[in-house]
């Protein structure tokens, strides 16, 4: 059902980890439905996204959507990053299934939070920058104690 | 490994060879239509009676009681549709339960539009209804009871013949799909005090395509599928001759080494459950521990999502399920797992694997190791698991 760079995305992610003091990280998507992104970016004094990483719950689109994500706004400005839209990400994996499209608006609102939260840090505006819908923040949902 | 390990038996089974060469003679040798009058259909009339008399004497029923279906999900949609038809005079009330197959569920949100109310039972945290709950949702004009004999995605075997003992009480018609239970477990409609009872042949290593409905004699439900005269004009359709055979034929294996099958899959899937349980840390096991068919196991794995663990399983040659076979196209956790309690969050993170008296201790070990190594993973690129660690709140 996946293409194969879907898979290829899926079972050799790139970019998978975190980043120590990041320049700005953001958590999007929710555990009820099923998918949780978090982009760690660290961002140069000109503005060029030197090194991004993901984690990365959910299923193997969601896997897949977030390692593309990280591959594309490597070495972007944050203005070029913003242009990383769903669509980029969707094309750039081949396409994928009908119900997993989602998976690619969460990896494009991923980028955004993480570039919403490096804009809070930094005191500046980035034109264009919305906070996304879905931005969780620090907020995690807890998972249930009794187990 | 070029075979693949196959732990996916709840979704359908391997026909056995027998099952096939019983079948053969009817596709091409005696291919008669059985409602035929010439003696050249007489052998296919015969390989149907044959069938008929085993599958009804494994579930203590009259042959004259079976009535054979293109499968499961038609004996379901039958006893409910045409038993609403039937009673409704007398009331527009049905219970079932919320663990349902979706063949059950589905047709009674089907039957709600059409003004019928439905009472869908609560499960306990392991599965099983509750039996004084069902005596309170009983009303007056309650028509009919179906509950499943025991539950596709967890295994947990419901009370039946208990159930059976209320409806009786009751006189309320009681319909039960047996769709995983029969074949594995034994089932008998008189001492279960069962009206109602599907069935399929794709689970019990027969061909896919064929069921049944047993219909206790009296029951006054007409026929679904209109159309010709054929069993006892209730169910119109040329009969399907080989695969009512080879369902005859994998039914006579079923039952001469149920118990034999039976005692080898508990101690199976148990070193299966046991090992998990053991070796993969944030597992849970999911419905009953011991009450539950003896081929099933079902877990849940904290911080990771079920379909991941299924493409790396697939890579490393082993096939399974996270819900059922039947949902994995949708995006929801099953719903099996919400009705015993628990979160979506975790309801996500599930695995079935279903054996069979095939299966080996080699094939489960090695599922295990992988599988281990498959949690490790994903969980290392979970941020649930990152904040999990983090908090250090185990």
């Amino acid at each position: 059902m996946y293409s194969e760079k879907v898979m290829d995305h899926f079972t050799n992610p790139r970019n998978v980890g975190e980043i120590e003091n990041p320049d700005g990280v953001g958590t999007v998507g929710n555990a009820k439905c099923g998918d949780i992104m978090r982009m760690y970016l660290d961002i140069d004094e000109n503005g060029v996204i030197q090194e991004a990483r993901f984690k990365t719950f959910g299923c193997g689109a969601a896997v897949a959507t977030s390692s593309m994500a990280t591959e594309l706004v490597k070495g972007k400005t944050v203005e070029e990053a913003l242009q990383v839209t769903n669509k980029a990400v969707l094309e750039a994996l081949d396409g994928l299934p009908p119900v997993k499209v989602h998976c690619s608006l969460l990896a494009e609102e991923a980028i955004h939070a993480a570039l919403w939260d490096y804009a809070k840090r930094h005191h500046i505006e980035i034109e264009g920058l919305e906070k996304p819908v879905n931005d969780i923040g620090e907020k995690e949902e807890a998972v249930e104690e009794d187990y | 490994m070029n075979q693949p390990i196959y732990l996916d038996n709840a979704a359908t089974t391997r026909v056995y060879p027998e099952v096939v060469d019983a079948m053969s003679p009817y596709f091409t040798e005696y291919f008669g239509n059985p409602s035929s009058v010439y003696s050249f259909a007489g052998k296919a009339k015969e390989a149907v009676d044959k069938a008929r008399a085993i599958l009804a004497k494994g579930i203590h029923a009259r042959p004259e009681e079976i009535y054979f279906t293109a499968g499961g999900s038609e004996s379901d949609n039958w006893a409910l549709k045409a038993a609403a038809e039937a009673y409704g005079d007398k009331g527009k009330h049905i219970i079932t339960s919320k663990i349902e197959h979706h063949a059950i569920l589905h047709t009674c949100e089907y039957l709600e539009k059409k003004g019928y109310e439905i009472t869908y039972l609560d499960v306990d945290e392991k599965g099983s209804i509750d039996l004084e709950g069902l005596k309170r949702a009983i009303r007056p004009d309650t028509i009919l009871v179906s509950v499943m004999t025991a539950n596709n995605e967890i295994g947990t075997i419901e009370p039946i013949e208990q159930i059976g003992a209320i409806t009786r009480e009751h006189s309320i018609l009681f319909h039960t799909d047996a769709v995983q239970a029969f074949g594995h477990i034994p089932m008998d409609v008189d001492a279960m005090n069962i009206d109602m009872l599907s069935a399929s042949a794709h689970k019990i290593n027969g061909p896919k395509g064929v069921g049944f409905l047993y219909i206790r004699k009296g029951v006054k439900i007409r026929s679904f599928i209109h159309g010709g005269a054929q069993e006892r004009q209730r169910r119109a359709g040329t009969l399907n001759v080989p695969g009512i055979a080879g369902f005859g034929k994998a039914a006579q294996l079923a039952f001469d080494h149920m118990e034999e099958h039976a005692a080898y899959e508990v101690k199976l899937r148990d070193h299966l459950i046991e090992k998990v349980l053991e070796e993969i840390p944030y597992s849970r096991l999911n419905g009953e521990r011991h009450k539950r068919l003896p081929g099933n196991a079902n877990f849940c794995f904290r911080f990771i999502e079920g379909e991941s663990m299924l493409i790396w399983l697939d890579r490393q040659g082993i096939c399974a399920s996270s819900g059922s076979a039947c949902t994995s196209g949708s995006l929801d956790p099953s719903h099996v797992l919400l009705a015993i309690g628990l979160p979506h969050e975790i309801a996500h993170g599930s695995l079935r694997l279903t054996l069979s008296h095939e299966n080996t201790k080699e094939e489960i070990d090695y599922t295990v190791k992988q599988l281990k190594g498959i949690i490790e993973r994903l969980r290392n690129m979970s941020p649930l698991w990152e904040d999990f660690v983090k908090n250090g709140d185990a």
